[in-house]
């Protein structure tokens, strides 16, 4: 079984697709290379391999895979035999060496070497004895009974004419394809040719991509983009035409910018400015034109650009388009601009097999200049060694520009304080002459103040100490550059140029008041006595606190959406962090559905050659050549390809380019971040069709779904798609293209589950639509008499397991029940007399390792198993949930679901599956989090299998799944004052495309415990913990996780207590940031996950459990603290509006039974689910309005919709529902609970302010605490 | 007879001795990620009933033979091991279980334990040493 993988056989080189060549080849070619040959390669994600025994040992199924890849004769042929076949990790990651490195390796022998070699052939692989061995036993592997029920399927084995069509198939030699090894290595040796057909077209490599969004605007970007230039001269004589003017802004934004930026770090918005709501800030972050009729308008000053921002918070939906046309337009700028280019970039490797040559140089060529290139913390213990080789030959390389900026702390601290005599000196010295004239005597006094500020703080930083970043330093190296390109740029260069907006300074010493007098305590630091506080919660939703950074920095700071971390305020040192008894750590939703987002398509991906750090709008660049990385502080080289800026269409300006404007970036990946072609997306589909489940009949909502979205599942021509059933036997369905009707395979030998024709299984979506459609429309009817109760879910995920783990894909489970069957069987474990125990709960933890196996197995393949749950009893979710939480699914639980008896949880599955059918996916995806020196991460919550420090596998990736990870400070903090948060994911979009999503995050710096309390991101820190309290309640037990939780407030208030207020001590009093802590940490309480005393089902608990490691921030806090609203007043004051809708905002009611009245209709919105609470007393009119009902008591206990009822108040109320429901991924299911029903506990159990027999209520917790800390 | 204990007991200890070493340079590996937290564990858990039994053994001869202090010594890392062994939850793959094994600083535990281990089998390993010889020329 053992493909020599290091051997590649030169016969089968013609058979690859030329593109893959290029992968394969680049792997052979560096131990190639003379000498140490360092690699360069970067691994998509610096996974580790581990080379004498694999990740993937156990899966023979991998060798037809390797095989593709031939690892480099000089890196395995030394191995023993078995980890040829098969690491998949090693195979993964460590072959596309691509970039050659030293330039005697790239040479253009070397690489027509390299793109000479091709895999083995697949024969190879059947010279075992295995195949023989299969095909004896296969016989009784056959389920021949002659009582085969489902005679519209041909049962395969029953006619022996199949047996040659296998062997057709598989072509390749074998006597019979029957055995399941056997099998295997066919389906691998098939591999190439059946899933790789069109490769060519999904190569990204030189491609010319545009952002996902908005291709059609291009067009606009090209007119307003000559225009931009002349633009900049001020004031703009005419008001541009809107398209322009955005970028007009943008441009103009940038450059004011860039002089708040020269004035240091005393321009700061504070955080704490009274006037200055959190929320526009958030939204300016985003939409980065607001601010620009400051500069138009040199009078205004302070007040001025407060406001901007406040209206820009009213149109952010309808700047954002345009804004994200002109990044996404400057992004694809790219290719066409590229002939001017001094470098060429490397021509796209679909060429013709004739180009391959050519390529090959381009490809010498362009590793010469690619300076970046570097080490990745790859594995094998050799690659570390030629990494660190390496690394030393950089530090020659830039010794001597290491050596000419300072020292590296020190050098960090000085050159962002105080930088300007360097600047200064440094644009002296230029060689050429600065063209940017100096008409104005006055450019003195603005800078003056800038070193001064930072100088008596020195210890301890004002807040919103400025990043200078050095650009405007480097912009005066720039200058002369940018004049020999565009000589009406000028504009842009430094900071020479401010005086002339004299509105600039007065804006900037304006703010740097604002900030450091005229409020000397913060509103988030506004100590708050709770017990006499009666209204904590806010009437607006909780918006995430800001981080206090200079204006600049703010608004290029990653959205909170994606990327939030627990205190804004990063505490210096460790001791700190820990006098303040607060949770660090970051909330990170990394692949969001997002409306604007640059996409870079570049030859040359910019990363730090020692930490790998993605380049970012916080680097600094120390002059035009060299850029410092913000996370590790090393010095690089900037890549000449680099220097041209696609956006602006000049040479010479990197810190203009989308990359370092945007600190969220999608770059298409060449291909060096591939280990194999991309994967074509697979979806198989496991489906329960026991008694049991044929009962529930979510087959046919399942089927109908499917058939509704068959075209819209996220995929390209190369999308396959299988189906498997199962009850106590395991049915496959044969589809292959050219049959007349699908067939079923059943194999009934559940203990060795085997494939009967493992590449007819899945099939190509498109050739095969007709017979998928055949299939979805008989299958709900198929199982309708069946009398079988058992399951065996677990051989048929091994089955599962088989038939994804060539190519890697999705794997959705549908079980209605406890698996009864065959390996991984699990018995029930709950007791219902304990369900409201207070004491012990118990199995909350998985009862085998059978299904962890399984998904470590399938991560390890690049498959996800996504669970659906549909089930009336217990089913032991604890354990089944495994196969989806270490293989980076998701999991969806209905608890009784039933067709008719339970039509909510009817529609409710129906809107899940439009929504996971249809949303965005990535396939073979590692998120990699990287943070600055100093911090480092501990624990990840979240599904994915956590490979190594650092490294995220996540199999598949959906738009809908959160991650929690922890942070402690390892080092002090005190040489730096900002700290940076990179996540970097690595994905295969559903079209083929590998491409990384990076998003950066900032954060200040403090050394005082006021200034950790005020920066306390009080969503994310209830976020974090509640992921604390689940991993506890798992490994200790829950009684200590809600003891964690309560102690959680009990600390923190009481350390801030004693430190920061010096208020009397028999209040509780908390900050203004933390006021709504407690009062989260009660509604934690209260959840399903830890409540106790109140009735809950074990599976009820556990999938809360998992949802809470599994959801992002924002619909977990939906989850943890629902939102009240009343509506049956709603009016139109302070609405907004929405695609030409009027959206009434009602302001937010407490959770408690003392603000519903019962003349009143309230809405509760607890994420998936939406409560419309009807009270007795409710106005007439209402009822008749919105519901469609003469009055109260005609309003029937189940009712599930709003009718559209063309009156005033109903279209209110519709219109703030759908509001609600836009954008958030799990459909809402509505229920209207009259005050009387029976349901009506549903929607008390969410008010959670109030008493109920087993906790306290908000008021008794408060005193609870207080007690707890006066103790 | 004496002797014989004490070379037994050697070099069963010598065994663990090894066997510590392999765990930390195992468990560095992955600190330094050179290899997968999934191959690391399972390399792991197949020594720990090794381990196990090579040290209850002792534990147990000791016990045997009558050498109380020697006993009393190796009797609480042998509880440590087999109540590690024990309490090992359901759905764990082994003592190291590669999902939790980032997580918490459970690596830095492992490593703690592995190290403390190394450093009471060098004791141990001197012990028997010198019992031995003592034993050999008592003979």
């Amino acid at each position: 079984m053992s493909a020599p993988a290091g051997s590649p056989h030169p016969a089968a080189s013609a058979r690859i697709p030329p593109k893959f060549a290029g992968a394969a080849a680049s792997g052979a070619a560096a131990p190639s290379g003379p000498g140490p040959a360092p690699h360069h390669q970067n691994g998509p994600a610096h996974s580790q391999m581990q080379v004498p025994s694999g990740y993937g040992l156990h899966h023979p199924n991998y060798i037809g895979p390797s095989g593709h890849f031939p690892q480099g004769p000089g890196k395995m042929t030394s191995l023993p035999l078995e980890s040829q076949r098969g690491d998949y990790y090693s195979g993964l990651y460590t072959v596309p060496t691509q970039n050659v490195v030293t330039p005697c390796t790239a040479n253009q022998s070397g690489a027509q070497q390299m793109y000479g070699r091709g895999p083995p052939a697949p024969h190879v692989v059947g010279s075992t004895p295995g195949s023989f061995q299969g095909a004896a036993s296969s016989a009784s592997h056959l389920y021949t009974s002659a009582s085969q029920p489902y005679s519209s399927f041909v049962n395969h084995y029953n006619s022996p004419a199949m047996y040659s069509v296998n062997s057709s198939v598989a072509s390749q030699g074998f006597p019979s394809t029957c055995g399941h090894y056997a099998m295997s290595t066919i389906s691998n040796a098939v591999y190439p040719s059946v899933s790789y057909p069109s490769l060519p077209a999904g190569d990204p490599y030189g491609q010319m991509f545009t952002s996902q969004n908005a291709p059609t605007v291009r067009p606009v970007k090209d007119n307003s983009f000559p225009g931009q230039n002349t633009v900049v001269s001020y004031p703009s004589p005419l008001p541009p035409p809107p398209s322009q003017q955005q970028q007009q802004q943008q441009q103009q934004q940038q450059q004011q910018q860039q002089q708040q930026q020269s004035l240091s770090g005393y321009n700061t918005l504070s955080w704490s400015a009274p006037g200055l709501p959190s929320t526009p800030d958030s939204l300016i972050r985003n939409h980065t034109g607001s601010l620009a009729p400051t500069n138009n308008n040199p009078t205004n000053t302070v007040a001025d650009s407060l406001s901007c921002a406040v209206m820009q918070n009213v149109q952010p939906r309808k700047s954002s388009p345009v804004v994200s046309t002109v990044l996404s337009g400057a992004s694809s700028t790219r290719m066409p601009s590229a002939a001017k280019h001094p470098t060429e970039p490397v021509a796209p490797v679909t060429q013709p097999s004739e180009l391959i040559q050519q390529k090959g140089m381009q490809y010498g060529e362009y590793v010469n200049n690619q300076a970046s290139s570097a080490p990745t913390p790859l594995s094998s213990t050799s690659d570390d060694e030629e990494e660190e080789e390496e690394d030393e030959e950089a530090g020659v390389d830039s010794s001597s520009t290491t050596s000419s900026a300072s020292p590296m702390p020190n050098s960090y601290d000085a050159l962002e304080g105080g930088s300007y005599p360097d600047v200064h000196s440094s644009s002296a010295s230029s060689p050429a002459p600065d063209p940017a004239p100096e008409p104005d005597p006055a450019p003195a006094p603005a800078p003056a103040p800038a070193p001064a500020a930072p100088q008596p703080s020195k210890m301890a930083k004002p807040f919103g100490y400025g990043y200078p970043i050095l650009q405007p330093g480097y912009q005066n190296a720039a200058a002369p550059l940018n004049s020999g390109v565009h000589p009406s740029s000028q504009g842009y260069s430094g900071f020479q140029q401010y005086p002339q907006y004299p509105g600039v300074n007065q804006l900037s010493s304006g703010l740097g008041g604002l900030s450091l007098q005229s409020s000397p305590q913060p509103e988030s630091l506004r100590p708050i006595n709770l017990t006499q506080e009666r209204n904590v919660l806010p009437m607006t939703p909780v918006w995430p606190p800001v981080p206090n950074l200079n204006l600049e920095l703010k608004k290029l700071n990653c959205s909170p959406d994606s990327f939030r971390c627990t205190l804004t305020n990063i505490p210096q040192t460790q001791a700190l962090l820990n006098k303040a008894k607060l949770p660090l750590g970051l909330l990170l939703h990394p692949f969001r559905d997002l409306t604007q987002l640059p996409v870079i398509t570049s030859n040359t991906i910019v990363r730090c050659r020692s930490c790998r750090t993605y380049i970012n709008p916080f680097v600094s660049f120390i002059d035009q050549r060299r850029w410092k990385c913000n996370l590790c502080y090393r010095v690089n080289d900037v890549p000449e390809e680099f220097m041209y800026n696609p956006l602006t269409r000049s040479y010479g300006e990197p810190h203009k380019r989308p990359e370092v404007q945007n600190s969220t970036v999608e770059f298409i990946a060449s291909s060096d971040y591939m280990l194999r072609p991309p994967q074509p997306a697979v979806y198989l589909f496991v489906l329960d069709v026991s008694h049991n489940a044929v009962e529930a009949g979510y087959l046919t909502i399942l089927c109908q779904s499917l058939l509704e979205n068959l075209d819209k599942l996220p995929g390209d021509s190369r999308t396959r798609i299988g189906f498997m059933t199962f009850d106590s036997t395991i049915h496959f369905y044969n589809l292959q293209e050219g049959l007349s009707q699908p067939q079923m395979l059943i194999v009934s030998d559940i203990d060795d589950v085997f494939l009967p024709t493992p590449d007819s299984l899945l099939v190509n979506l498109y050739e095969s639509k007709e017979l998928i459609k055949d299939l979805l429309n008989a299958l709900p009817n198929m199982f309708t008499n069946t009398r079988e109760t058992h399951s065996a879910l677990g051989p048929a995920l091994q089955a599962a397991f088989k038939l994804m783990s060539p190519t890697g894909g999705r794997v959705s489970v549908f079980q209605t029940q406890l698996p009864s069957l065959g390996a991984g069987l699990l018995q029930s474990r709950e007791d219902p007399n304990q369900r409201s125990s207070t004491k012990v709960v118990q199995h909350l933890g998985p009862a085998t390792d059978f299904y962890k196996k399984l998904a470590l197995d399938c991560s390890g393949q690049q498959t996800a198993v996504d669970l659906f749950l549909l089930s009336s009893q217990y089913s032991d979710l604890a354990s089944l949930a495994c196969m989806s939480k270490y293989s980076a699914g998701c999991i969806y639980y209905y608890p009784s679901f039933h067709h008719t008896h339970n039509p909510s949880q009817a529609e409710k599955l129906q809107k899940d599956l439009k929504r996971y059918l249809t949303r965005k996916i990535g396939f073979e995806a590692v998120m990699r989090i990287r943070c600055t020196k100093g911090l480092s991460m501990h624990t990840f919550h979240g599904n994915f299998f956590v490979r190594s420090t650092d490294l995220l596998s996540l199999a598949n990736i959906n738009p809908d799944a959160g991650f929690a990870v922890q942070l402690s400070i390892e080092e002090s903090l005190t040489d730096t004052s900002l700290v940076c948060f990179q996540t970097a994911l690595l994905y295969t979009s559903s079209k083929g495309e590998r491409r990384i999503r990076v998003h950066t995050l900032c954060l200040p710096v403090v050394s005082s415990l006021a200034d950790v309390y005020a920066g306390v991101d009080v969503q994310a820190a209830i976020c974090l913990l509640a992921n604390m309290a689940v991993d506890r309640s798992v490994s200790s037990s829950l009684s200590d996780a809600r003891d964690a939780l309560v102690n959680a407030v009990v600390d923190s208030l009481s350390a801030y207590g004693s430190t920061v207020s010096n208020l009397q001590h028999s209040a509780l009093i908390a900050p203004g940031s933390l006021k709504l802590f407690p009062l989260y940490v009660l509604a934690l309480l209260k959840q399903k996950a830890f409540r106790t005393g109140t009735s809950t089902r074990l599976d009820d608990r556990v999938y809360a459990m998992c949802q809470i490691k599994s959801q992002p921030l924002v619909h977990l806090m939906k989850m943890i603290h629902p939102n009240l609203y009343r509506i049956d007043r709603l009016t139109d004051e302070g609405a907004i509006h929405v695609n030409d809708r009027v959206v009434p905002q009602p302001p937010l009611q407490k959770l408690s039974a003392e603000k519903l009245t019962r003349e009143g209709a309230f809405l509760m919105d607890c994420g998936s689910v939406f409560y419309i609470w009807i009270g007795k007393g409710c106005d007439n009119n209402f009822i008749e309005d919105v519901l469609g009902y003469p009055n109260f008591a005609s309003i029937p206990q189940k009712m599930t919709h709003l009718p559209e009822l063309d009156t005033l108040s109903s279209e209110r109320t519709r219109s703030f529902i759908t509001w609600l429901k836009d954008g958030r991924p799990l459909s809402a299911v509505l229920h209207v609970v009259k005050d009387e029903s029976p349901a009506k506990t549903e929607f008390f159990q969410h008010l959670i302010e109030d008493r109920t027999e087993a906790a306290f209520s908000y008021y008794e917790f408060l005193l609870h605490v207080q007690q707890q800390i006066c103790k | 007879m004496e002797a014989v204990v004490f070379v037994f007991s050697l070099l069963d200890c010598c065994a663990l001795i090894f066997l510590s070493v392999y765990f930390i340079i195992t468990l560095s590996d992955l600190e330094c990620d050179y290899i997968n937290a999934r191959s690391c564990c399972s390399k792991l858990n197949k020594w720990v009933i090794p381990e196990l039994i090579g040290h209850t053994v002792v534990t147990v001869l000791m016990l045997v033979s009558l050498h109380w202090f020697i006993f009393l010594l190796n009797l609480p890392v042998a509880t440590w091991n087999i109540y590690r062994f024990i309490m090992v939850p359901s759905g764990n793959m082994g003592v190291f279980d590669p999902t939790e094994i980032h997580n918490r600083g459970q690596l830095k535990s492992h490593m703690k334990e592995a190290m403390i281990k190394l450093g009471f089998h060098l004791l141990c390993f001197f012990m028997y040493l010198y019992s031995m010889i003592l034993a050999l020329i008592n003979d």
